[in-house]
């Protein structure tokens, strides 16, 4: 009773010692609770993204989307679970039975575990760990096993050559968001998702360092597998990916953990970046966190569903050359110069002596938004200058290829 | 004495994943499901540190040996598919190798329970350390002119020039 309500599944079981029940019957119900009631939130939330993102998708192609089941079409993504349940569940001949069945479930279990530590209202998280953040990469770095491991048993040469393209994008894409992630534990002084989100209070990390912001949210962006790096399920290419020979509800499991881990992505990044649950009023009513914290995811997913949606595929060429030779580089970049930039304006007394406070945080935010708009201009201007390069050869060998064939002729290219 | 709680349960379930994993490497005969036996073992000495109340190092220990080290081992399996599905062994010094496990386990094991090399009631009761390490006390251990900082800045060129050297190696040659 002498406990006080900290975090959802370490302190439930004050209350029900209270009402007479045995203090360690009580403290086993409370954090089997707890688990449920974060891992559920996901689970239910998914269901209504999926027809979220079916609407938004035929909305950009011009279409009506979902509109039969339910008012709106709102019960289409459970019309099509059910319809998932009752199909035949197939294992291919050759298939390594046991793991074959295991996939799906790291699949998801990944994702839910992720959920763990983020911190809903200053008040409400699964678990304050102190080490969150690598927590979190630790749980991320699972989710490349379940693509391996479908693959491999499925004895199936497309799904063969999805997993390897997918471990191979997953992976490379883990190294820029490792390294943004590093921002936010640097000007937080912490890896606990709840003290990021407290030190936020004065001024969102986006604003500090946008280009963290940027590289973190396009490495995810990868990791979920969403277009424009969407290579994982190339039809054209792949048929479907790492998990072609999944049908019913194992296949089921694999899409909802995808929809799950975007919009688990689209939290951390509300939480990381743009102050998780800090809004108006939140400190008289915690619970209003909650409100802002969705408000902020979703306009995270919104981005996510927008880009999704209007951008075409890259080839994997592509996605490899933007990642070892754009991403990693700027990456390192922008950790050094932050590191560097923060240093200075910590000796020069500028670094806010209150997190809370807005004005306190003014100088140290412009210093650092400076030296991150100075690394966007560099950026942009060696690309710009590799453009024109690339531009200037191509008109060379255009004029090269003109004399060679005559007008008329057709140009070679 | 032996109080059965939470603690020893999950202590219980973490030696059984390492354990049983452990024998399941050694006792496959496809690679790819040893490389999984060897993810669950992993994961139960990672159970082990949280129990340990070292959270930074079941994260690492996740994140290396799982994240990076095992999905390597895989990769690597599944790159060789005709290595996957193994009926034969390839030498006969099985017997060595367990006579080498079984030898370390019973030193291992006389060591910590029986107190031969010395009198461990003289330590009854007291803490290995009373350093009670956080994450913030392990970074600031590693950048300490006083501590770690010269191991530290080693091992980081080391795997500098490790990460150069396969660079080079594996580019073509022009």
């Amino acid at each position: 009773m002498e406990q006080q309500c900290r975090d959802l599944i370490n302190t439930l079981a004050a209350c029900m010692v209270a009402g007479g029940t045995d203090p360690n019957l009580a403290n086993l119900l409370s954090a089997l609770l707890g688990v449920v009631l974060v891992a559920t939130l996901p689970l239910v939330t998914v269901i209504l993204l999926i027809w979220v993102e079916r609407k938004f998708a035929a909305r950009i192609q011009d279409r009506l989307g979902p509109n039969r089941v339910g008012p709106f079409g709102l019960l289409q993504s459970v019309a099509d679970a059910l319809k998932m349940l009752t199909k035949e569940d197939i294992t291919p001949a050759g298939a390594d039975r046991f793991i074959f069945n295991l996939a799906p479930i790291i699949a998801f279990a990944v994702v839910v575990l992720i959920w763990a530590v983020i911190p809903f209202t200053p008040l409400h998280v699964g678990s304050d760990l102190s080490v969150g953040i690598l927590y979190f990469v630790g749980v991320g770095s699972i989710g490349a096993v379940k693509v391996m491991v479908a693959g491999w048993s499925s004895n199936n040469k497309y799904a063969l050559l999805g997993a390897f393209r997918t471990i191979a994008q997953l992976v490379s894409y883990e190294v820029p968001m490792i390294l943004a992630l590093l921002i936010p534990v640097m000007m937080a002084g912490s890896m606990s998702m709840q003290d990021i989100t407290r030190a936020q209070g004065g001024m969102w990390y986006i604003f500090a360092s946008p280009l963290a912001f940027l590289i973190f949210f396009i490495s995810n962006l990868a990791e979920t597998g969403r277009a424009p790096f969407d290579l994982i399920e190339a039809e054209s290419e792949l048929v479907a990916g790492y998990n072609i020979e999944y049908s019913g509800f194992k296949f089921g499991m694999f899409m909802a953990g995808e929809f799950m881990h975007v919009f688990t992505v689209a939290v951390l990044t509300a939480v990381l970046f743009l102050g998780g649950w800090w809004g108006p009023g939140v400190e008289q009513i915690p619970a209003l966190g909650f409100v802002y914290l969705g408000l902020k995811t979703m306009a995270v997913y919104f981005a996510m569903l927008l880009i999704r949606n209007t951008v075409p595929r890259f080839r994997i060429d592509q996605v490899m050359n933007f990642n070892w030779k754009f991403m990693v580089p700027l990456s390192i970049v922008v950790v050094l110069v932050q590191a560097f930039l923060m240093r200075i304006t910590t000796s020069l007394g500028l670094a806010p002596n209150e997190a809370g406070d807005f004005v306190s945080n003014l100088p140290q935010t412009i210093v650092l938004l400076l030296g991150n708009l100075a690394i966007i201009a560099v950026v942009l201007n060696m690309i710009r200058n590799r453009g024109r390069q690339q531009r200037l050869a191509d008109e060379a060998a255009a004029a090269h290829s003109d004399l060679a064939h005559p007008a008329g002729a057709p140009a070679g290219d | 004495m032996i109080t059965i709680n939470a603690q020893s349960i999950a202590f219980i379930l973490f030696s059984l994943f390492i354990l049983g994993g452990g024998l399941g490497v050694v006792t496959t005969r496809n690679l790819i499901h040893g490389a999984l036996y060897l993810i669950l073992s992993l994961f139960g000495v990672a159970g082990f540190f949280v129990l340990l109340s070292a959270p930074f190092l079941a994260a690492v220990q996740v994140l290396v040996y799982i994240g990076a080290i095992a999905i390597l081992i895989i990769f690597a399996v599944m790159l060789t598919r005709s290595m996957t599905s193994l009926t034969e062994a390839f030498n006969r010094q099985w017997w060595l190798a367990g006579l080498v496990g079984g030898l370390l386990f019973i030193f291992l094991a006389a060591g910590i329970i029986l107190p031969v090399w010395g009198a461990s009631s003289a330590y009854a009761g007291q803490p290995v350390s009373d350093v009670v390490a956080t994450t913030t006390d392990l970074g600031i251990a590693l950048v300490d002119g006083n501590q770690y900082v010269l191991p530290f800045e080693v091992a980081s060129l080391l795997l500098t020039a490790a990460m150069i050297g396969a660079i080079v190696i594996a580019r073509d040659d022009e």
